[in-house]
């Protein structure tokens, strides 16, 4: 008996023998979307695909292999790690530092209040001011953060999304008392809404009227920051929150489909803005089933662009993305595993064609990372970029048998649901009736039930377990902190010219009461120092409260 | 007969925090394991947390916090919980917790302190015996 000649010749003549006397380790290999593993993938498994349709080439439709013709061969992806502290003094102070060491982007948290909505003093704020972020209550704050920084030469990515048009109004504004060129401003805003609803929680108003603020920020950006990013479409709560790695796709790409619908219902030209928009996803542990992720995410969002939308300009069409490597994936156990965890999520996202990626630090689930944990994770990006050589070549894994077929099978996952989601009436619609929160609790529980009954392994957890030394040294927030902060914002209220606040709330109130776009409104407040409480207290009243869908 | 013997357990998420996966694992774990559970969802203050509490007649008040701000908002929640006459209740707090903040937690009276990775049952299990034993005494 020769060689077998087919897949079918060898799973007959080679394989069941075999299978008789070694049985294989599991009854079926699945990924997490639940996609069946086959032995082996061979020339068989890609009969009558047509290389051309399905793949291209770097830089063009449908970008299964990348946005960019030289991808990391011109320029390595960027290393945008994400980190906040407690105070817009303390934060001013390490911006100043990563810039004095070559870093051209800065990235900012803010605290959850900041991000709700609420003023620093208010009863709402209490015990979480400066927490998981800078608190910025007013403009004073926004201009103590970024004193002495050039923001138009600097490239600023914040992750805010309630409260982004107050943020963005802030930054401008500061902007614009340096003498900078606003038109110059480069920068990131998260402004992702209807993930907060499907995931992340920190939303304000409900999902129609967050809809029209982002609208507004669209329409704003297109004539007056033409190079700002005016969102980040994110698919990483979503895959925090416990969903496969299909439902990740999914859920991100039909939120992009609504956004871009509402811009064009809000009279926009597609080519006028799709070209900004830009995405967010997880990197997981599943190797392979990750990199096919951003390959199948990349190819699906071409697609729908091109043909739902008719976009012309093939910018509209490419899915650019920042990775962030996944924050539930680290455990309390045995904390080292987290920097090898890291490393292989890391690596997904680079085989995956990422524009940026943040990598955890080992003690990131604990508290903001110390400086020794956040060198390493960066050490990390940079091992991969110059030593690993997975830079060298552009979408390495393209071709390989196995990462075709499950590019495929998650394209054609993630395509059924966003056909599901479009039955129930769009994103928004499907969110209002909890159908993506269901579907992703659904998800969570499996994955948890499988960790307990030991069919999925987390090493040190239910598996290999051993005594561990327990992580030292965790940065904490000084208490003092937000004593002076909410000073300096009661001294504000006194300075400040109250009647201006008034007027400026009011024409704000007017905006939004019309439909009239609301950024020059929110600018107005910001400059008069209106504070991020009063100026969403006022919207509040306008728009009303979200309140939670609960799901359980 | 049975359902009169139900443990009663509140799930609550207090603060801003948005981080709800684990509490929703956990509600759903202890419903699987034949407890009463309701949860509240997100943004509780100390208050509305005292409140289902005694609304609900709870053995059982869980909280689960990963913002850090677990030393502000438990003790808050302690003394709300007290004013309403629900000393009693088995506290118990789950999210991310520094091992160097335990002992001030167990001071105010938390009884159960739950990191990740933790399996549901034994938190199940902690809860039957906790209850028992407050039950008992």
């Amino acid at each position: 008996m020769g060689t077998s000649r087919s897949k079918q010749e060898w799973l007959e003549n080679k394989l069941e023998p075999a299978l008789k006397k070694f049985p294989e380790r599991e009854e079926h290999f699945l990924t997490t979307s639940g996609i069946e593993i086959e032995d082996v993938y061979a020339p068989d498994d890609r009969e009558g695909v047509d290389y051309n349709e399905k793949l291209g080439y770097p830089g063009e439709f449908p970008f299964t292999r990348g946005v960019q013709p030289t991808m990391y061969r011109g320029r390595i992806w960027t290393m945008r790690q994400y980190a906040g502290f407690a105070s817009a003094e303390a934060t001013n102070k390490r911006y100043h530092y990563l810039l004095e060491q070559g870093q051209t982007g800065l990235s900012v948290a803010f605290d959850l209040p900041t991000q709700i909505g609420y003023d620093s003093d208010s009863p709402q704020a209490k015990g979480e001011v400066g927490k998981v972020g800078v608190p910025i209550s007013s403009l004073e704050d926004m201009e103590i953060l970024f004193k002495g920084i050039p923001l138009d030469k600097v490239s600023t990515s914040m992750t805010i999304n309630s409260t982004a048009p107050v943020l963005l109004a802030m930054y401008i504004a500061v902007a614009k008392k340096q003498g900078a060129d606003v038109s110059k401003l480069n920068g990131t805003i998260q402004n992702d809404l209807l993930k907060e609803y499907i995931a992340r929680g920190t939303y304000i108003f409900p999902p129609r009227p967050s809809m029209r603020l982002t609208t507004d920020i669209f329409h704003y950006c297109a004539r007056e920051l033409p190079q700002w990013n005016t969102i980040s479409i994110s698919g990483y709560h979503i895959r925090e929150a416990g969903s496969t790695a299909a439902q990740e796709i999914a859920f991100t790409l039909a939120d992009g489909i609504a956004y871009v619908q509402a811009a064009i219902d809000a009279g926009l030209d597609v080519d006028e803005f799709a070209g900004r928009l830009s995405f967010f996803f997880a990197a997981n542990t599943n190797l392979l089933e990750e990199v096919a992720k951003f390959r199948a995410a990349r190819r699906l969002w071409a697609t729908i662009m091109k043909d739902r939308f008719e976009a012309k300009d093939p910018r509209s069409m490419m899915l650019r993305f920042h990775t962030q490597t996944c924050g539930h994936t680290l455990t309390a156990q045995q904390p080292d595993n987290n920097v090898v965890r890291t490393a292989i999520q890391a690596l997904a996202a680079i085989l995956g064609g990422t524009q940026s990626l943040h990598t955890n630090s080992r003690d990131e689930a604990y508290a903001t990372p110390s400086e020794d944990a956040v060198t390493l994770a960066l050490r990390t990006q940079q091992l991969l970029a110059y030593e690993s050589g997975v830079a060298d070549c552009i979408d390495p894994l393209g071709g390989s048998y196995f990462v075709e077929y499950l590019t495929d099978s998650l394209e054609a996952e993630a395509k059924k649901y966003i056909d599901r989601i479009d039955e129930l009436g769009g994103a928004l619609a499907a969110i209002e009736q909890g159908f993506q929160q269901r579907e992703i609790q659904e998800s969570s529980y499996r994955t948890q039930k499988d960790i307990e009954g030991g069919n999925k392994v987390v090493v040190g957890v239910n598996k290999f377990v051993s005594p561990y030394p327990e992580i030292k040294g965790l940065l904490r927030v000084d208490p003092a902190e937000a004593e002076k902060q909410t000073k300096r914002l009661a001294a504000l209220r006194e300075k400040r010219d109250n009647a201006q606040v008034t007027e400026a709330l009011n024409r704000l109130k007017a905006a939004a009461s019309s439909t009239d776009n609301t950024m020059p409104a929110f600018i107005d407040c910001v400059e008069a120092y209106a504070t991020i409480g009063e100026i969403c207290d006022m919207l509040r009243g306008v728009f009303g409260e979200q309140k939670e869908i609960l799901v359980i | 007969m049975a359902d009169e013997q139900k443990i009663r357990v509140l799930v609550a998420k207090p603060g801003l925090d948005g981080h709800d996966r684990g509490a929703k694992v956990v509600a759903r774990a202890l419903r699987d394991y034949g407890m009463e559970v309701i949860y509240t969802g997100l943004r509780q203050t100390p208050e509305m947390i005292a409140q289902s509490a005694l609304q609900e007649d709870v053995d059982v008040v869980g909280m689960s916090i990963l913002s850090g701000a677990h030393l502000e908002i438990v003790p808050l929640a302690m003394e709300q919980l007290r004013e309403k006459g629900l000393e009693n209740a088995v506290v118990i707090v789950g999210g991310i917790i520094p091992e160097e903040d335990h002992e001030a937690l167990r001071q105010m009276g938390v009884q159960g302190i739950f990191g990740p990775g933790t399996p549901t049952q034994e938190l199940a299990d902690f809860i039957k015996k906790a209850v028992a034993e407050k039950k008992a005494a």
